[in-house]
């Protein structure tokens, strides 16, 4: 996926960043986890920006509630529903 | 040197344990979860790791409903003042440790709330009926001492939760944890409270509690928390809600070693070897002549956790000579009083003896052997 169409994740708490960094390497999934955009949260922790297909994260959650999704596309980032 | 005293903490730890303390603060040392950088999240892994393998060890269900606290004390202060209300009545066995009486204490000064004691028999049992009838209208939890750390007598808590229904139990594990298995989900209990430098093998510094979902303890502490920084209330999602302020993340990597340690070698190996212990010991205990030895080994789930006197010798006297001997035991109340009136031994308390995974039976051998001499004295 190119770099200028990506997808930034935010959860309520670094324990739920995790349980998805757990769930994503399980299936492979590329990801990388980044510090909070300042512009999207003034949260000082951390989010996970996705290098993989957004629409086959949905349904790896379960009950891992999203916080925020945030689509960059190489200018602005636009908070969009997941997927 | 002969070390005695696992009751308190367990000593020496295993090699697991002290490679990821070394591991943390020699190559990881960030605050978890705070700052975005590598080591900040490495840091936070750590937790996270811990926190998962401590769920599955206690067979509950969401790693988030297990809480980081400073030990076992700050647990059972967090489901007591976070749960009981004014007017609420609660009920405790006559085995529990002071870091449930005084919080229980404090709340019948502040909330008046009402606390009845059941009386345990000397051989630790709980009488069930006894139970059953003194649960009033407005019980709101049961505690109970999972093991003694007086005597090492456990409690069926499944059957204690059966009895109760719906009334919330909370068990105080500091002395079963790491010894017996421990099955949260099949005995519903309700908050698991513990220390982890116990049979866990972490350093000291570190406790937890376990909270079954629908229980929704009052937080005590509101603080940074990493997460929702541009507001001013404290996050209510977990583990958030209940944990604030930098953790003790050097000690969560020593859990770490530990459960990894407990893992490889098999709780089932690891609970065999302590009754062995515990055997051996009173085995040995019974054949000193002028040697009292309270409780009972009735019930094989004892954790190796045994009390003792000598006749004509205060429990002081024994301890300062093994001391002399660097044979390092426990000796008095063992911080409990009540304990000890169950068994006839308040105020003078007893001698406690507390072998560990590690002891070796030379090492028992040779303790008996020490105090034959100090008896025969």
């Amino acid at each position: 996926m190119p770099d200028n169409n990506l997808y930034y994740v935010l959860f309520h708490t670094i324990h739920d960043v995790l349980r998805v960094e757990k769930i994503l390497k399980e299936h492979g999934l590329g990801h990388e986890l980044v510090p909070v955009p300042r512009n999207l949260s003034s949260d000082c922790g951390i989010c996970v920006k996705l290098h993989s297909e957004i629409e086959l994260l949905r349904p790896l959650l379960s009950d891992i509630e999203v916080a925020k999704c945030v689509l960059f596309d190489g200018k602005e980032y636009t908070s969009v529903q997941l997927p | 040197m002969i070390y005695l005293d696992n009751a308190a903490t367990s000593f020496p730890k295993p090699k697991e344990t002290i490679e990821q303390l070394t591991r943390f603060v020699t190559t990881v040392g960030g605050n978890p979860g705070r700052s975005g950088h590598k080591l900040s999240v490495e840091a936070a892994r750590i937790i996270f790791e811990a926190r998962d393998k401590l769920v599955e060890f206690i067979h509950g269900k969401k790693s988030e409903r297990v809480i980081f606290t400073a030990n076992g004390t700050e647990s059972l202060n967090f489901a007591i003042l976070g749960l009981l209300d004014e007017n609420d009545h609660v009920i405790t066995t006559s085995l529990e440790h002071n870091s449930v009486m005084r919080p229980l204490m404090h709340l019948k000064q502040r909330r008046a709330v009402e606390h009845t004691v059941m009386q345990c028999g000397p051989d630790g049992r709980l009488d069930m009926e006894a139970l059953a009838r003194a649960m009033r209208k407005n019980t709101k939890a049961v505690i109970i001492n999972h093991g003694s750390n007086v005597i090492g007598t456990t409690q069926p808590l499944g059957e204690i939760k059966q009895v109760i229904g719906n009334t919330i139990l909370i068990a105080d594990a500091c002395q079963t944890i790491g010894s017996l298995p421990i099955d949260v989900d099949r005995d519903n209990i309700d908050v698991l409270c513990f220390s982890c430098h116990k049979s866990l093998f972490a350093v000291q510094g570190l406790g937890a509690l376990y909270i079954k979902e629908g229980i929704d303890p009052r937080p005590l502490k509101f603080g940074g928390t990493g997460s929702k920084s541009e507001s001013s209330e404290h996050p209510d999602f977990l583990p958030d809600r209940y944990e604030c302020g930098t953790p003790n993340t050097p000690g969560i990597a020593s859990l770490l070693g530990g459960l990894t340690f407990i893992e490889k070698e098999g709780l089932g190996r690891i609970a065999a070897r302590k009754r062995a212990l515990r055997e051996k010991l009173l085995q040995g205990l019974s054949g000193i002549e002028h040697a009292t030895v309270y409780g009972s080994n009735a019930n094989n789930a004892n954790v190796p956790v045994i009390s003792f006197n000598l006749k004509n010798k205060l429990p002081s006297e024994v301890g300062y000579e093994l001391n002399q001997r660097e044979i390092y035991v426990r000796v008095g109340l063992t911080c409990a009083p009540m304990a000890h009136k169950t068994i006839g031994t308040f105020p003078t308390g007893t001698v406690r003896v507390s072998p560990g995974y590690f002891t070796t039976d030379e090492e028992i051998d040779r303790f008996l052997e020490a105090l034959q001499h100090i008896a025969g004295q």
